[in-house]
C-alpha cells in the first residue's frame, strides 16, 4: 500500500460564479475517519466529490488547485490514471444506491471491470466482502436476487462492500448514515469504525455527536473556507478558533 | 347561505364534476371496445381474418420499431449522458423530437410519399417502414428521454467512483432503463400499428400477402378504411379487422404496463 495521505492543495471551486470552495488545502491521514463538519452549503459534498473528480459531471463547475495521491494528481489524471485513482479512493452514497443487478452482482461488479480476480476466485471474494459488512448471513441464501428488495439499511452496507470489493485505500463517505433508521445508522457507523484499521476514511457528516463518536481528525468548513483542522480531541475539545467555539455550541447550524 | 354550507356545497360540486369525468371516460373507452367487440366477434369467422392486412402490418412495423429502437437509443444515451443538460445540442435535439412528435400521420405520409416520387419508388413495404420509422423516433425518443433523465445521480456517481470507463457506466444504466424503454418500445409499436393516414399513400394497398419489400401492402386500418364502406360482405370484414388490430394494441398496452410494474420492483424509482 502506498505510505502517502491524500492532499489537498489551493482548492479552489466555482460554480456559475459563486465561489464554493476557498484555497482548500488539507492532509487525510491515514488509517484515520476525517469528519468533514459544517453547516449546510458549506461545501462539504462539494470537496467530497472533488475528492473522486465526481464534480466533473456538474455543470458550470470550474476546478484549480490539486489533489495528491501517490504522486498523481486527481484534477488532471488522464482517463486511464483517473479510473484507478477512482478504484483507489471509493466512495459511499448518501443515499443507499444498489446497481440494477443482484446483490451477487452488485459486489463482483468492481472486481469484474477491473480484472482484480480470476472468476472462480469471485464467489469467495463476494463472501468475503459481504461477511465483512456483516450482510453474509443474511444473504447467502438469496445472492441472486435483485439487491433493490433489501432494506435501506442491508443496501448501505452493500454498497459498502461493493466498495470494499475493489480494494481502495480512501473511502469517502457523504452523510452515509443520514438516510438510515437509527439501528442500521448505529451498524454502519460501527462498520466504519472497524474499518479504520484497514483503511482511511473520509466522512461528510451533518451530526455532530456522530463526528465526535468516531473521528481520530476533523475539519471544520465555512463558506467554503477550511476555519480549523486538526486532531479531533483538539478540535471539539479546545478549538482554536472563535467561529469553531460557537458552531460547536449550536449558535449556529 | 352560511360559510359552512357554502364549503360543503363547493366540495360537493367538485365531487360531483371529478366522478362525471371518470364516467364519460369508462364509457367512451366501453363502448368503443364493446363495439368492436360485439359486431367483430358476433360476425367472426376464420374466413373473414384480412390475412394480407395482418401480416402487412407486421412486416411494415416491426421492421419499423425495431429500426427505430437503433436510432432513438443512442440519440437519448447521447443527449441525456454524454452531452450536459443545458447544452445548446441537448436543446435543439429535445424541440426538434417535440415538433417531430406532434406532426401528424398525414403529413409524414405526404412527406414519405413526395420522397418516394422523387427517388422512383412505389407505394411498398418499404415505403411503409420509412415512414413508420419516421413516426416511432420521436414517440421512443421522447419516453426514452424521460426515463433516462430519472436515473438517480447517485447511480451514475456510484458506477463511475468504482473506477468504471463511460461506456461501462452506459451499460449499467442501460440495465437500469431497459424495462422502462422496453415499455415505451411496446407502446410505440402500438401507435404505429394504428396508424392509417401514414401508410395510406406509402404502403398502398393489396389483397394479398405481400411476398417482396417492393410490393404494396395492405394494413390493418387501412382494411378497416377501405371496407367500412363497401357492400356487404366488406363491412364485417372491415370489423373483424378492427378486432384483430384492438386485440393487438390491448395485448401491447397489458405488456407495457406489466413491465412496468416489474420495472418499479426490480430497480430503483
Amino acid at each position: 500500500m502506498n505510505p502517502e495521505s491524500l492532499t489537498v492543495h489551493h482548492l479552489n471551486v466555482h460554480i456559475g460564479g459563486a465561489h464554493i470552495l476557498k484555497d482548500v488545502s488539507l492532509t487525510f491521514p491515514r488509517n484515520q475517519i476525517t469528519c468533514i463538519v459544517g453547516p449546510s452549503g458549506c461545501g462539504k459534498s462539494t470537496l467530497l466529490k472533488c475528492l473522486d473528480r465526481l464534480h466533473y459531471y456538474i455543470e458550470g463547475l470550474e476546478v484549480s488547485g490539486s489533489i495528491l495521491l501517490g504522486g498523481q494528481d486527481v484534477i488532471q489524471a488522464g482517463d486511464r490514471e483517473l479510473l484507478e485513482l477512482r478504484r483507489t479512493i471509493g466512495l459511499v452514497p448518501q443515499k443507499p444506491c444498489p446497481l440494477p443487478m443482484s446483490i451477487f452482482d452488485n459486489v463482483a461488479y468492481g472486481c469484474r471491470i477491473h480484472g482484480l480476480h480470476k472468476n472462480r476466485e469471485i464467489p469467495d471474494i463476494v463472501e468475503k466482502y459481504l461477511t465483512e459488512v456483516g450482510l453474509w448471513e443474511e444473504v447467502k441464501d438469496r445472492l441472486g436476487s435483485p439487491a433493490v428488495r433489501l432494506s435501506l439499511g442491508q443496501q448501505q452496507r452493500l454498497c459498502l462492500a461493493r466498495t470494499l470489493a475493489v480494494e481502495p485505500e480512501y473511502i469517502l463517505a457523504d452523510e452515509s448514515t443520514s438516510a438510515l433508521d437509527p439501528l442500521s445508522s448505529k451498524i454502519v457507523e460501527d462498520l466504519f469504525v472497524k474499518l479504520r484499521e484497514d483503511y482511511s476514511i473520509i466522512m461528510v457528516t451533518h451530526t455532530l455527536h456522530q463526528a465526535r463518536r468516531i473521528a481520530d481528525h476533523a475539519v471544520f468548513l465555512y463558506l467554503g473556507e477550511v476555519v480549523e483542522e486538526g486532531p479531533a480531541a483538539t478540535l471539539f475539545g479546545q478549538p482554536r478558533e472563535d467561529l469553531t467555539r460557537k458552531y460547536l455550541a449550536g449558535i449556529f447550524s | 347561505m352560511p360559510q359552512d354550507q357554502k364549503r360543503h356545497l363547493g366540495e360537493r360540486i367538485v365531487r360531483i364534476l371529478m366522478v362525471l369525468s371518470v364516467g364519460i371516460v369508462l364509457a367512451c373507452t366501453v363502448s368503443i371496445v364493446g363495439t368492436v367487440l360485439v359486431r367483430g366477434i358476433r360476425t367472426f369467422s376464420w374466413d373473414l381474418i384480412p390475412w394480407a392486412a395482418l401480416a402487412g402490418s407486421l412486416y411494415i412495423v416491426i421492421p419499423a420499431a425495431v429500426l427505430g429502437a437503433f436510432i432513438s437509443v443512442p440519440v437519448v444515451f447521447y443527449i441525456t449522458m454524454y452531452r450536459k443538460r443545458s447544452d445548446p445540442v441537448s436543446y435543439i435535439a429535445r424541440l426538434a423530437y417535440d415538433i417531430l412528435y406532434g406532426i401528424p400521420g398525414i403529413v409524414y405520409g405526404a412527406f414519405a410519399f413526395s420522397l418516394m416520387v422523387y427517388a422512383g419508388m412505389r407505394a411498398s413495404v418499404l415505403g411503409g417502414i420509412l415512414v413508420t420509422v419516421l413516426l416511432i423516433i420521436p414517440i421512443m425518443i421522447r419516453s426514452g428521454d424521460e426515463i433516462a433523465r430519472n436515473v438517480p445521480d447517485e447511480l451514475i456517481e456510484a458506477v463511475y467512483s468504482l473506477g468504471a470507463t463511460r461506456w461501462e457506466t452506459l451499460k449499467v444504466i442501460l440495465l437500469q432503463i431497459l424495462p422502462g424503454m422496453t415499455t415505451a418500445f411496446l407502446l410505440a409499436i402500438g401507435r404505429a400499428i394504428g396508424e392509417a393516414a401514414a401508410v395510406m399513400f406509402t404502403a398502398g394497398f393489396s389483397d394479398t400477402v405481400p411476398q417482396s419489400p417492393t410490393d404494396p401492402a395492405a394494413t390493418l386500418p387501412m382494411a378497416v378504411f377501405s371496407w367500412i364502406s363497401m357492400p356487404e360482405p366488406f363491412p364485417d370484414k372491415a370489423y373483424a379487422a378492427a378486432l384483430i388490430l384492438t386485440v393487438i394494441v390491448l395485448l401491447l398496452s397489458l405488456g407495457a404496463r406489466w413491465l412496468s410494474r416489474r420495472f418499479t420492483q426490480n430497480n430503483l424509482s
